[in-house]
């Protein structure tokens, strides 16, 4: 096939050519035959080397960073894998995030989805990663996700921009006679020292991209990195301080239409009807369309105004049809004290647990069960997606994580070709997973099939944002475990009853698909800890309810890192051991983990008194490849609980931007800190209670913390960044408030059990 | 309706009980305020009415009477701002989504207190939410912003 492809290829670039008056070619094409999509935009001038870079003869050079922007500083970073390779600066350089396309699948996303722990280098786990890296090109999917982007992009960025380099001096080579070796590349020219000629990579772009690319491009050494590990001014940052205008819900379009959705409370059900005239008759309102879809139902209204709509969708009378399934947070969690009742299935059992508990004395043995709510995303940008189809052509604006998904979805809506369906992906106000979802895409397509060829805007409500989403589940647990004489656990059982993300997730994308294979999400952050216990069991159970979920930044590590993480402190407390000493006993074989642990406490003076009326929580959470330590100090206010200190450390093997590192080691630490303290979802009436940020609130800037912040590099593969800083944040304020108060909270929020300031 | 914003006088097809929020963002075309909540709780389309913040979703347009500086107009000459500067020097941003209205909050503080106690910054950005989470570093451009207008 690979011959075959090949040979097509040319034959389209020579089109390409002619067309754009560049010339295009890909490194990728003599081992992967995926399209570089750049030829089918190029400008005036301008030349493609591969997916990644294009040139304009005036030398402007633009760097494609295909994953999504929602403030884990991503483009910045990806840029300067391929600028580090073209001896370019990132101010010297254009950052765009390019069109959806196969050639951006994200294979590292898929690898850390395979149920091994980021330790297990057996053949068995290193086979099964190879073999996501070919279902990962097979599937093509363009995902921002998993924390996997840069580990995705790390290689394969930073070789297209060499390949790109090293065909560029060949163009030079041939144009002067001389040999390539002897041609050097600095601030966008390559030149020969010897007689003194240079020219720029404009002037050499159109021959440079008519010749064979490069291949095999021997990768700059890290002493040799200008750019890469160090920090660098982000690529958006400027635009992000004006206020500039780079986000879906600011997306502006002539003739651009606005309306909002409501869809029906009762998660996933119809509309059964609805009456319109009173909202037609409002000022401002064009129409009222019915939404029927596999996702979600209900109704758009279009008007001249986003107000205008909003205020019109109150004045519609819809009827919803309601849930046959339990309907408030009682009946919910009948169905997980039901399944945690059974057995489960275990992705950890070392050692026999059942005979280590059989014989144990009670006073070695503690047991107790933990929960953790629903938890909506609440994205600081509210849901919005901009849909203009007109000619049989749709053009879709989005701040979404998945454009392939946005791309197959719109178009099978529409009825027509994924090729004729353009994904414009923006900045995003917010992720955390929630942008991964299709629905507000397809909702906007499905109004724009009704506005007459006319562009239009599909802003949801704050209240239609947070009441449906695609909930962080639910669990709970089941902890048992028994220590030693010597006060160590020789047995430790947890047991979570959780709903299984994928299973909701893939018929999303997939309408006729059945989720398929072992679901590790649902034990993230606990099975695979690095703790040497003889009898260590790790269970889960499948929870079924009617609530979709969905990915919430760290996933299942969101979950099972509070649990995992507390039992181990009740574990030491019932042992009398001090619980960070406890951990490193457990953890001798895993240096990396006990590294990371060691520097965490030594930052928060770990061993120390803590001030009057203060005390201090440990947790630890290895995720997404990197290992994450968290101390957080807390102390009585006569109003609440104040945070006081929060301190991390983190390995994650490479770090290419080490102050984009520490942002996102705080902002994960807040957002897990956010839900810790006072988040919840609760159901009532078949509906979500919460509706906007009065009843579900995040960290404010007055009980922001202090951070202390260690990014180490002690770890043998490059790890992910941005979300491995919350999975360890509840659980040290959780055992922070046990030091503080003697109060064992199992269950989140703590603000159920404790006050905060 | 006439309202001025930036120092132009703005004449508005819109009925006076919009608010100034949508005004500005769908008729105006001036997007630096964002929408977040629309019941004032987020901050995210903090405006500078007459010197002080406000949540532009929470005013009716009609209600407003006076000069409205959004973060388009708080720079000239297409430069920065000394605290549009100290967020870029102190790498504040992530998402960015609320930092419009960070900064037009930070702006107002700064104006009445020059040298804000981190007292001051709680109980003057309480009121704008981060969803990232990057208050520490909107603290330090806080009084890095102060340090450089004192320095001017």
């Amino acid at each position: 096939m690979g011959r075959a492809a090949t040979i097509t290829r040319r034959a389209l670039l020579v089109g390409a050519a002619a067309v754009a008056g560049g010339v295009a070619f890909g490194y990728y094409a003599y081992r992967k035959p995926v399209a570089n999509p750049l030829e089918d935009e190029l400008a005036e001038g301008e030349a493609t080397f591969n997916p990644y870079v294009k040139i304009g003869r005036d030398g402007a050079v633009t760097i494609v960073a295909p994953r999504a922007e929602m403030g884990q500083g991503v483009e910045t970073t990806l840029a300067a894998l391929v600028a580090e390779e073209l001896d370019l600066r990132l101010d010297q350089v254009t950052v765009e995030h390019g069109p959806a396309s196969a050639a951006y699948g994200n294979i590292a996303a898929l690898a850390d989805g395979l149920p091994f722990a980021q330790f297990d280098d057996s053949a068995l786990a290193e086979a099964a990663r190879a073999g996501a890296g070919v279902a990962g090109k097979l599937l093509g999917l363009q995902i921002t996700g998993g924390s996997s982007s840069i580990i995705d992009a790390f290689d394969k960025m930073r070789a297209a921009g060499a390949s790109a380099r090293e065909t560029l001096k060949l163009a030079a080579a041939r144009r002067w006679g001389v040999a390539a070796a002897d041609l050097a590349t600095a601030d966008g020219a390559v030149s020969h020292a010897a007689s003194g000629r240079t020219a720029t990579y404009g002037e050499l772009a159109a021959e440079a991209a008519a010749l064979e690319p490069a291949r095999d491009v021997a990768l700059r050494p890290r002493e040799a990195w200008k750019l890469l590990g160090k920090p660098q001014q982000r690529t958006d940052m400027r635009a992000k301080v004006t206020g500039a205008p780079i986000f879906g819900i600011d997306v502006s379009l002539p003739d651009m239409v606005y309306a909002t959705v409501r869809m029906n409370p009762h998660l996933g059900r119809p509309m059964r009807s609805m009456k319109a005239d009173a909202a037609l008759a409002m000022p401002g309102v064009l129409k009222v369309v019915p939404i029927a879809t596999h996702v979600g139902n209900g109704f758009a209204v279009v008007a001249r105004t986003t107000w205008h709509a909003l205020r019109a969708a109150d004045a519609v009378e819809a009827e919803w049809e309601t849930g046959s399934g339990p309907a408030d947070d009682a009946a919910l969690w009948a169905l997980f004290e039901q399944a945690a009742g059974s057995a489960g299935s275990a992705m950890r059992n070392d050692g026999d647990v059942e005979v280590a508990f059989a014989d144990a004395p009670q006073e070695s043995l503690l047991e107790a069960e933990y929960r953790v709510p629903w938890l909506a995303h609440a994205c600081m940008e509210p849901m919005n997606a901009t849909a203009w189809l007109r000619d049989g052509m749709l053009d879709v604006w989005a701040p979404n994580q998945a454009p392939t998904m946005v791309r197959d979805t719109c178009a099978a809506a529409a009825g027509i070709d994924a090729a004729s369906c353009t994904v414009h992906t923006t900045h995003l106000g917010g992720g955390f997973g929630r942008r991964a979802e299709i629905d507000c895409a397809l909702y906007a397509t499905l109004v724009a099939m009704q506005t007459d060829g006319r562009p239009v805007k599909v802003t949801w409500s704050r209240e239609e944002d947070i009441g449906h989403d695609m909930y962080r589940p639910a669990a709970l647990a089941r902890v048992r475990a028994r220590v030693g004489e010597d006060g160590m656990p020789v047995a430790v059982d947890l047991k979570v009853a959780t709903p299984s993300i994928m299973a909701s997730l893939l018929p999303r994308f997939y309408p006729r698909l059945a989720a398929i294979g072992p679901d590790k999400m649902m034990l993230d952050g606990a099975f695979n800890q690095p703790y040497a216990v003889p009898d260590y069991r790790v269970a889960a159970v499948k929870v079924q309810t009617p609530v979709p979920v969905g990915i919430w930044r760290s996933v299942g590590n969101s979950v099972n890192g509070f649990f995992h993480e507390c039992l181990m402190d009740e574990i030491a407390h019932l042992g009398g051991l001090d619980p960070v000493e406890m951990r490193l006993k457990l953890m001798a074989d895993w240096p990396v983990a006990a590294g990371v642990v060691r520097k965490a406490a030594e930052m928060a003076g770990w061993g120390m008194p803590a001030p009057e009326g203060h005390a201090r929580g440990f947790a630890f959470t290895a995720s997404f490849g990197s290992w994450v330590a968290e101390v957080v100090e807390i102390s009585q206010a006569p109003e609440g609980i104040r945070l006081e200190k929060v301190s991390i450390a983190a390995d994650v093997g490479i770090a290419l931007d080490p102050r984009i590192i520490e942002a996102q080691l705080f902002s994960g630490a807040i957002f897990g800190l956010s839900a810790a303290m006072g988040q919840q979802i609760n159901f009532a009436d078949g509906k979500v209670v919460q509706s906007n940020f009065d009843d579900f609130d995040a960290m404010r800037m007055p009980q922001c913390p202090r951070f202390e912040v260690a990014v180490l590099e002690n770890a043998p593969k490059m790890g992910g960044v941005g979300e491995i800083g919350t999975p360890p944040a509840a659980p040290a304020l959780a055992n922070a408030v046990f030091a503080l108060t003697g109060r064992r909270v199992r269950r989140l929020p703590l603000s159920e059990e404790v006050a905060f300031a | 309706m006439q309202v001025t914003v930036n120092g132009k006088t703005l004449d508005l097809d819109v009925e006076p009980d919009m608010p100034l929020l949508w005004a500005l963002r769908d008729v105006a075309g001036i997007r630096g305020p964002k929408f977040g909540c629309g019941i004032g709780a987020c901050g995210a389309c903090t405006v500078i009415l007459d010197g002080a913040p406000v949540r532009s979703c929470s005013i009716s347009v009609g209600d407003v009477a006076g000069e409205v500086t959004t973060i388009e107009g708080v720079a000239s000459d297409g430069g920065l701002h000394p605290v549009q500067q100290a967020w870029l020097d102190e790498q504040v941003a992530q998402c960015g989504y609320c930092q419009a209205g960070q900064i037009m909050s930070a702006i107002a503080l700064l104006n009445d207190i020059p040298d804000p106690s981190d007292e001051d910054i709680d109980n003057a950005m309480s009121g704008n939410l981060c969803r990232c989470g990057t208050y520490p570093r909107i603290r330090a451009a806080i009084h890095r912003a102060a340090r450089m207008q004192a320095g001017a």
